[in-house]
């Protein structure tokens, strides 16, 4: 799907046009906001309903390495890891992606073939997206070559931020069109837009342009995802859902460590989005380290009693 | 309130070696045939216990000449690092609500309660009261930190409200903390001269360092500990051991300091102080003469602490 | 996958610790009373949760007595630092206890538990604390030099929030000195019978507080009773009429019935004002949100938002940390509910209701909303006892605020903007003792609500009812 559905190509048709429709969305009181991310994350999940939802979101992991010391040993680990996520409990959910830089895709390509785990390679200039458009581009080319079936981009912030909505827009219209087949997500970078109103505007700008997900952030900024930023983004992809019928996606990434978040975060995807939203073909989890935490929680919930770090395997 | 024989005519005892058995300080009464394990005062900044950086004490007495520690004799670069420290809590602490800053407020004085029976010794030791004055100061110190603790969600009623303001606009003032306050703790009043100049302080959303008394210093280094327990963020109430002189100067010119309050000063040091925090148009609070620490206390350190905000909005469709 | 159930999160009954029976408490200790036994029933469920003594009127004398007594021996001869350490004492009992706490709540009052642990018990304990550092300042508080309390306070509480309320009258009434008698509601007099065993744990001078659970005829004659000095009431405006005869001549504040208007511009934060009415008027009896007008540019969008997030609720058993709306608290109030939504009906509205079934037994009632309610109708006028919540447009500001004042009532209102000076200007005009901007349900100890019109006067909540000045 490359164009704006029908009904919004009036919206997108210039600059003036474009910044109307987003400054004409509701605003955001974030108190407000914040007391219903609170609400939603005092739910309190027992036995299936725990034991499903630790399951979902393992399946709905992006497993994820991206630090300058990555090599293509650390590559292989992780797709291991992956795959298996817990190698004494066969019985344990894949995740749904492993996550790396664009030029260790191929190395994840090559270890991950048939396992039905997906590639996802970060481009544009991944974190910072400061620089040239001819650059990003080539290295949205060179993920997709290198067998990734997602990438996940960077939204121009500083062009958001000075208000140049049409660039923005532009800018990720070319790579939709670069990524060809592969599922586009679009990296809002939460953390630097700063005010909800901006998030409001920032992910329906990027679901214009024909993103299949909207990212919170790179993981490098901090504050990264929140329970508040995500519950906007869910009335986003939601509102987006009843407007122009298309299912788009979420995925929160950064600072969830823990199976406790993780799981408020899944009723935030069922109440704010609705239980469709529940599948990792809509939302993931980007994440490191959180994948260690749910799979002792897995063992917790099935041996009966508290598991310890020494059973998980770790990523390295 | 003050001791029966002033500090300057107090014998020197320094030099002269412990006996065994005889208590190294008030609250370990001795033992036959065990030495108690005495403690080693040390300043507290930003919530951790440092000696001080330049490696100096000061030998402390009780009324009677004995020794009873050495306390670190804080320096210049103490002062500056326990400023820091004030600074960089200050956000959190003014930040919090007056209902939580109450309950901190309010878990200090359960703390310094149940430690009643450690300062009486060390209130004692350090006046030269009986040990039923002692009791009722202690009693009275630990009161007058309630009576703090209620201020805090009740500025402004003394400060604030909305300007029946003539147009159509909102206008609301709002007290809000000053900053960071220097305070020189009464030289005399060992425990509750010292919390009715620090728990103002903090009621009022303040973050301090404060300079104890610099004879009488033992029972602000116990308090400090009480502090460490009872949820008072790191940083945000910072007690320093030392020469009044030496540090009030410091802290008087220091430019990240709002406030000073020199309770603890004298005439001469008073006045050097004042012209200090000209240069930096830091308030000085009212100075009062042999104040009497037992009476009804005042909301005047709360006002003086406190600063208002006034917000204005049109009012129209 | 949309299959996900949460699963039953309950929490248990008996962390509520209830007795099988409880007593009158009169001059510090629990006894028999005379008058026929209540049996307060948990909504959820319909059963009695257990027997509780009632007072007849000699009962009313002794207490009443009781808390003479205590003002002119060792309650009445406190300085105000060592009545404060009492009142911090039984805060930190609260917070102490707070779990069984909320549990008693719930049970009786059907509230979901989640709010009765994560808001009602929290905030009886802020008002325990708030008032305590009250008690040895009174010369700062605005009213001159040492004023003095009035004496013996009677007061009389309806079946709402039994916790929370009880705190927020009784500590400023101790804080400024007085000794109180306390006739909780009749449907929810648990509550009141716990905190007077937490006065005993703080050990409370005896007398200081006396709880005398009982129905309205108990309240009638505490309320007229020559012993007491003040009456603080909490209640429908139709007993409210009674009370303030029967306490004529002395110091009186009461609490009424009220109808809160949510005002929603057509720039309002849209998710947020959806979030805040729906909460209002699920919640709570209705004095919170009882009806909303929506600026007709927005209305189809805010209406289809508010059905959403209504769907989303969540209905069931109140001990479920995960319901969101409980049962009513008494088949009166379930009745009533019933009645005002089918003249609604009759006169013609359309009627949306949450989907799901209820529960077969309890005091439920589905939410719902009507979108097409019109100011004529009663159910746009009139306090609303359950969770339903009439949708009115307007098109102006000066047409909502006229709309949302042509009701005799003036507790609560709300307006949802996101233009500062509309919002303000809107607050002027509303004929409300409180105003919520961009947000429901907001209270504080701090800031004790003052209704106007028939919603009543004075602030029950607040030093000045209880000093003589």
């Amino acid at each position: 799907m490359l164009e704006p559905p029908p009904e919004f190509s009036d919206v997108v048709r210039d600059e003036a046009s474009l910044r109307r429709f987003l400054h004409g969305l509701p605003g955001v009181d974030q108190v407000g906001l914040e007391r219903r991310a609170a609400a939603l994350g005092s739910r309190s999940l027992k036995r299936d309903a725990k034991w499903w939802a630790i399951d979902a979101a393992i399946s709905m992991v992006d497993l994820t390495s991206l630090e300058g010391a990555d090599s293509p040993g650390k590559v292989r680990a992780l797709a291991a890891k992956a795959v298996r996520p817990d190698a004494e409990r066969p019985d344990t959910p894949r995740v749904a992606a492993v996550c790396v830089y664009p030029d260790l895709a191929g190395v994840a390509a090559e270890a991950l073939g048939g396992s039905g785990v997906g590639v996802a390679s970060v481009a544009t200039a991944f974190p910072s997206g400061r620089s040239s458009r001819q650059v990003k581009l080539a290295e949205v080319r060179l993920a997709v070559e290198s067998g990734a079936s997602e990438v996940d981009v960077v939204l121009d912030r500083g062009a958001f931020l000075a208000g140049s909505y049409g660039a923005v827009f532009e800018e990720v219209r070319a790579v939709r069109e670069a990524c060809g087949g592969a599922h586009l997500k679009v990296i809002l970078e939460t953390g630097e837009l700063a005010t909800a109103d901006n998030v409001r505007r920032a992910s329906w700008l990027a679901l214009l342009a024909g993103a299949d997900f909207i990212k919170t952030s790179t993981g490098k900024v901090s504050p990264a995802a929140t329970l508040p930023v995500t519950v906007l983004m869910l009335q986003a992809v939601r509102h987006w859902r009843d407007r122009s019928g298309r299912l788009c996606g979420v995925k929160p990434a950064g600072g969830i460590r823990s199976t406790k978040d993780a799981l408020k975060y899944l009723v935030a995807v069922r109440e704010v989005a609705g239980p469709e939203w529940l599948t990792p073909g809509l939302f993931r989890f980007g994440a490191s380290s959180l994948l260690g935490d749910l799979v002792m929680q897995r063992r917790t919930q099935r041996d009966g009693h508290y598991a310890s770090a020494a059973n998980v395997a770790v990523d390295a | 309130m003050t001791s029966d024989r002033p500090a300057s005519e107090q014998p020197e005892t320094l030099g002269q070696p412990e006996k065994p058995g005889r208590p190294a300080t008030p609250e370990q009464p001795a033992t036959p045939g065990r030495l108690a394990v005495a403690k080693t005062c040390k300043l507290f900044l930003g919530g951790t216990f440092p000696r001080s950086e330049s490696g100096r004490v000061l030998p402390v007495h009780n009324s009677g000449g004995a020794f009873l520690a050495n306390v670190s004799q804080a320096s210049r670069k103490d002062v500056r690092d326990a400023v820091s420290a004030a600074r960089k809590a200050f956000p959190g602490w003014a930040g919090a609500s007056a209902h939580n800053r109450g309950q901190v407020l309010f878990r200090v004085a359960e703390v310094l309660e149940g430690r009643r029976e450690q300062f009486r010794a060390e209130v004692a030791a350090a006046e030269g009261v009986s040990a039923e004055r002692a009791a009722r100061l202690v009693d009275a110190a630990v009161d007058r930190v309630v009576w703090f603790a209620g201020w805090t969600d009740k500025l402004p009623v003394l400060t604030g409200g909305a300007h029946p303001v003539a147009g159509p606009y909102s206008a609301v003032s709002a007290p809000e903390p000053v900053g960071v306050v220097g305070v020189l703790a009464p030289q005399e009043s060992s425990l509750l001269g010292l919390v009715s100049v620090l728990a103002p302080v903090l009621a009022a959303g303040g973050t301090c360092v404060l300079v104890a008394s610099e004879q009488r210093p033992l029972p602000a280094v116990s308090l400090a500990e009480v502090l460490a327990t009872s949820d008072v963020p790191a940083g945000a109430a910072n007690v320093l051991t030392g020469r009044a002189g030496e540090l009030a100067p410091v802290l008087a010119a220091h430019a990240d300091v709002d406030a000073l309050d020199p309770a603890g000063l004298e005439p001469d040091g008073l006045a050097e102080a004042a012209e200090a925090a000209a240069g930096t148009a830091k308030r000085v609070l009212a100075h009062r003469e042999a104040p009497d620490w037992t009476a009804a206390p005042s909301p005047a350190r709360l006002r003086a602490l406190t600063t208002r905000k006034t917000t204005w909005h049109p009012t129209g469709t | 996958m949309s299959g996900w159930e949460y699963a039953p999160a309950l929490e248990s009954a008996g962390a509520a610790g209830l007795a099988e029976s409880y007593g009158i408490f009169v001059g510090g200790e629990f006894g028999g009373g005379g008058g026929g036994p209540l049996h307060p029933l948990n909504p959820a469920t319909e059963a009695p949760l257990a027997e509780v003594a009632t007072a007849d009127r000699s009962d009313v004398d002794s207490a009443v007595a009781a808390a003479r007594a205590s003002l002119r021996s060792v309650w009445g001869a406190l300085p105000g630092a060592e009545r404060a350490k009492y009142l911090f004492r039984l805060s930190r009992l609260v917070q102490e206890r707070a779990r069984e706490l909320a549990a008693v709540e719930t049970l009786d009052g059907g509230k979901p538990v989640q709010d009765s642990s994560g808001v009602q018990v929290p905030a009886a304990a802020a008002h325990l604390f708030h008032h305590a550092g009250w008690a040895d300042k009174l010369d700062h508080a605005g009213f001159g030099a040492d004023p003095r309390p009035l004496g013996v306070v009677a007061v009389v509480l309806s079946a709402d929030h039994p916790l929370r309320r009880l705190a927020s009258v009784v500590a400023p009434a101790l804080a400024a000195g007085n000794a109180v008698v306390l006739k909780p509601s009749a449907t929810t007099p648990l509550a009141a019978l716990v905190f007077a065993d937490l006065c005993r744990q703080a050990g409370l001078p005896a007398g200081a507080v006396n709880v005398l659970p009982g129905t309205g005829e108990v309240g009638a004659q505490l309320v007229a009773h020559g012993g007491v000095d003040a009456v603080a009431f909490a209640g429908s405006t139709g007993t409210g009429r009674e009370v303030q005869k029967a306490a004529a001549g002395k110091r009186l504040a009461m609490e009424l019935d009220g109808t809160g208007a949510h005002v929603v511009y057509d720039d309002a934060p849209l998710d947020q004002a959806v979030d805040g009415v729906v909460a209002g008027f699920s919640g709570s009896g209705g004095e919170n949100c009882s009806r909303v007008l929506v600026q007709e540019p927005i209305a189809a969008e805010f209406l289809a938002k508010l059905r959403d997030r209504v769907r989303a609720l969540r209905v069931g058993d109140p001990m479920d940390k995960n319901t969101d709306v409980g049962p009513l608290c008494s088949a009166e109030r379930l009745a009533r509910a019933r009645e005002l939504a089918d003249s609604a009906q009759q006169a013609g509205a359309t009627r949306w209701d949450h989907p799901g079934e209820l529960p077969e037994r309890g005091f439920f009632a589905a939410p719902a909303v009507f979108p097409d309610a019109q100011q004529a109708m009663r159910l746009a006028r009139e306090p609303i006892p359950g969770p339903l919540l009439p949708v009115l447009t307007f098109r102006t500001p000066e047409e909502a605020v006229a709309k949302a004042n042509n009701t005799p009532y003036g507790h609560t209102a709300a307006v949802w903007a996101d233009k500062g000076s509309r919002a303000l200007w809107t607050a002027r005009q509303l004929q409300a003792g409180v105003v919520q901007v961009n947000t429901t349900h907001r209270s504080d100890p701090t800031a004790p609500p003052e209704p106007r019109q028939q919603s009543g006067f004075g602030r029950i909540a607040g030093l000045e009812a209880y000093l003589d000045v």
